[in-house]
């Protein structure tokens, strides 16, 4: 569609090709509709994005971007009745998601993709001991008996690192820590070994240092067993510390797509290159989205033409006015990267070292 | 869990002191003297004065009451001031049928109730549960014995598929008693079926939009075991609060359910006690229901332990 960059040479790095030749989740021209008082809103607007077998890809963006919208809608979560995916697919392993009965999907949740959230305090049920949670999800998937799918729970329990897992697997979530308590979700999504897990924000709500540890749990375990991870977050020194590669959201949108030493090198989106600006030093995991002037736009007063022009330093006449539709298409790069950005071959943007 | 379960059998102890304390000041409270009563309107002052002797009425209230305390404690309740039998005897014959048409209307409540709250939960807002609202709103607001007629009309008289009155002991046969509790059932269940459906509806509705739900759900559960095994223990101790409350409702409700249904139970024995100022017996059947109420309430209190682990440690 549009000619390779003119610019300096990307910088390629291995594997940068969308998900490489052999995608284990790939979705496609998601769109996603919310019913509200003023009728139905376009939430995601034409979301792409693929990830590689045992890749780790990080979906970034501010606050109201999409990107809870975006994994609730990969493992169709999304609430039945005031939400609706009206356009797109969602292929795991090849496998189409999107319009799948509910009765077979359910069966592929947990099993071969599952998710971790945000929230470790009031993820777990507080009626139920953890292993027993562990164990249903294991019998669930796997049959055999509660004894089996207990010793199986222990066995994960063990591997997260929760000490003497055989006697906690006994407690009930109040008695574990915010810490503890996400290491029993990612227990729980790894029980069955599935090729993929989207965890949406799983150390947001963490202490710093236990956010460390156990963003260094989820990396061993991704990569101890080949899971590939769908990281979203806000936090761009976590995604250049364990992602692979990174997906920009901006207001319902994917506006860039790059391997992650491209990306911070050299941005090709105009967003991407004031979340970097906004974010001084790339040092550790401190780095958290500091805010660009302006807010995101909500939906259903999305602005014309490119959706970030009223807060873009670059902006120009003809971003208001879009491609021929009046949006603005995503532009594939060379490199396997990509830019929503209609000055894409225009600008150099500034990267980080 | 022991413990926790010793403490609230503990606490039950103080209650029951207050409790007989209230029934025996009922005596201080009924207008009239019972020895006038009880010796009858025509009596001379010295047989007045005799029988209120004979009721130790002549005693500082002290004694009276550790009197009745103290045999109350030995189960006996004392005599009946006008048939001869004695109060424990009679609270023993009358409770079982009481006990038999409260767990008859508790099932009925239960029935309606659990699938009508978890539909109306699931589906709320949408046609399933504007319905079953709907029909907790006329279930509340219907008066019983109005409904026990109605049934009676309807259920016995223009088709006579159930017994309009009468009770028949479970010694002559599951099958008649059963037979002869279904409209009795009916018609106190229905109110607190209602009351259930509500109480049902509002807690499941909140549990089913908390996290773990959705953590059961990404994790593959079936939304049936979402529903009925995630979400109905979380969303159960209020429900079972309202159940705990709605027993002490259905003891009192028997009154007039029994009236209507001509059924010798508890209710139609304390109002013929209240009617003839039957001292013993009406304090006897106070102390009794009390006690019930308050093991009941001691049942609620120890499934909370069960239902969230939590309160175990307090
Ligand atoms: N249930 C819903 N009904 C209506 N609109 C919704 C609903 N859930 C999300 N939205 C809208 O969808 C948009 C994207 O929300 P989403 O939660 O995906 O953002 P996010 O990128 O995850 O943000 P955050 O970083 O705050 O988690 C927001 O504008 C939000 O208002
Ligand atoms: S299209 Fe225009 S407004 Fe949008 S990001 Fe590019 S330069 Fe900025
Ligand atoms: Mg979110």
């Amino acid at each position: 569609m549009t000619p390779a960059s003119t610019g300096a040479p990307a910088p390629s790095t291995a594997g940068g090709a969308a998900g490489g030749t052999d995608p284990v989740l790939v979705v496609e021209d998601l769109e996603v509709r919310f019913a509200t008082d003023g009728g139905w809103l376009t939430v995601l607007d034409g979301v792409s994005f693929s990830v590689g077998r045992g890749e780790t890809v990080g979906i970034v963006g501010e606050s109201g971007s999409g990107k809870t919208v975006t994994s609730l809608s990969v493992l169709g979560l999304l609430p039945p009745h005031s939400s609706r995916i009206t356009r797109g697919s969602v292929r795991l392993d090849g496998v189409e998601l999107v319009g799948m009965a509910r009765r077979k999907l359910e069966a592929v949740r947990g099993d071969d993709i599952s998710m971790i959230f945000q929230e470790p305090m009031t993820s777990l049920n507080p009626a139920f001991k953890v292993g027993d949670q562990i164990a249903e999800v294991v019998r669930r998937h796997r049959g055999g008996s509660w004894r089996s799918a207990t010793a199986r729970a222990v066995e994960v329990l063990d591997e997260v690192g929760i000490p003497d897992a055989a006697r906690r697997a006994r407690s009930f979530p109040h008695e574990f820590s915010g810490g503890m308590r996400q290491r029993v979700m990612i227990a729980m999504a790894m029980a069955c070994r599935p090729k993929v897990i989207i965890a949406d924000e799983p150390t947001t709500a963490l202490d710093v240092t236990i956010q460390a540890q156990v963003l260094d749990l989820m990396r061993t375990m991704s990569r101890e067993h080949g899971t590939a991870v769908v990281f979203v977050t806000h936090d761009l020194g976590v995604v250049a510390d364990i992602c692979d590669r990174a997906v920009v959201m901006y207001a319902g949108q994917v506006v860039e797509q790059a391997v992650v030493d491209d990306l911070y090198h050299r941005p090709r989106h105009p967003y991407t290159a004031a979340l970097m600006t906004a974010m001084p030093q790339l040092t550790g995991r401190s780095g958290r989205l500091a805010t660009i002037p302006g807010r995101t736009p909500a939906p259903g007063s999305m602005p014309a033409g490119c959706r970030f022009h009223p807060r873009c330093a670059h902006a120009v006449d003809r971003c208001v006015d879009g491609d021929a539709d009046g949006r603005v298409e995503i532009r594939e790069l060379a490199g396997g990267r990509s830019s929503r950005c209609l000055r894409v071959h225009e600008l150099t943007l500034e990267g980080t070292e | 869990m022991p413990q926790y379960a010793l403490k609230r059998v503990l606490m039950m102890v103080p209650l029951l002191f207050l409790v007989s304390l209230g029934v025996f000041a009922l005596v201080l409270l009924i207008p009239g003297d019972p020895a006038i009563t009880i010796a009858g309107e025509n009596a001379t002052e010295a047989q007045i004065e005799a029988t209120r002797e004979r009721l130790g009425l002549n005693d500082p209230v002290i004694v009276q009451y550790l009197g009745w305390a103290g045999s109350a404690l030995t189960g006996d309740l004392g005599t009946s001031l006008f048939s001869n039998e004695s109060v424990s005897g009679a609270i023993a014959a009358r409770f079982p049928v009481t006990i038999a048409v409260t767990a008859a209307a508790m099932t009925v409540a239960l029935l309606i109730a659990v699938p009508a709250g978890i539909i109306a939960a699931v589906h709320r807002g949408r046609w399933p549960d504007r319905l079953a609202t709907l029909f907790a709103s006329i279930g509340i607001s219907m008066p019983n014995f109005w409904v026990g007629i109605l049934l009676i009309i309807v259920l016995a008289l223009m088709f006579p598929i159930f017994p309009a009155v009468g009770y028949t002991p479970i010694s002559e046969g599951i099958g008649a008693w059963a037979h002869n509790l279904v409209l009795p059932g009916l018609t106190l269940g229905t109110t607190v079926a209602a009351e259930i459906t509500r109480q049902l509806r509002g807690s499941l509705h909140d549990v089913m939009q908390q996290d773990y739900i959705r953590t059961a759900r990404a994790n593959g559960l079936r939304g049936g075991v979402v529903i009925a095994k995630h979400g109905l223990k979380n969303a159960a101790v209020p429900v079972v609060t309202v159940i705990g409350f709605q027993v002490g409702f259905l003891l009192g409700g028997s009154v007039i359910v029994e009236r209507v249904f001509g059924i010798p139970g508890l209710g139609d024995l304390a109002i013929r006690a209240v009617l003839q100022r039957d001292i013993p017996m009406i304090q006897g059947i106070v102390v009794v229901t009390a006690l019930v109420v308050m093991l009941v309430n001691l049942a609620v209190d120890l499934s909370y332990g069960y239902l969230n682990p939590k309160v175990r440690q307090g």
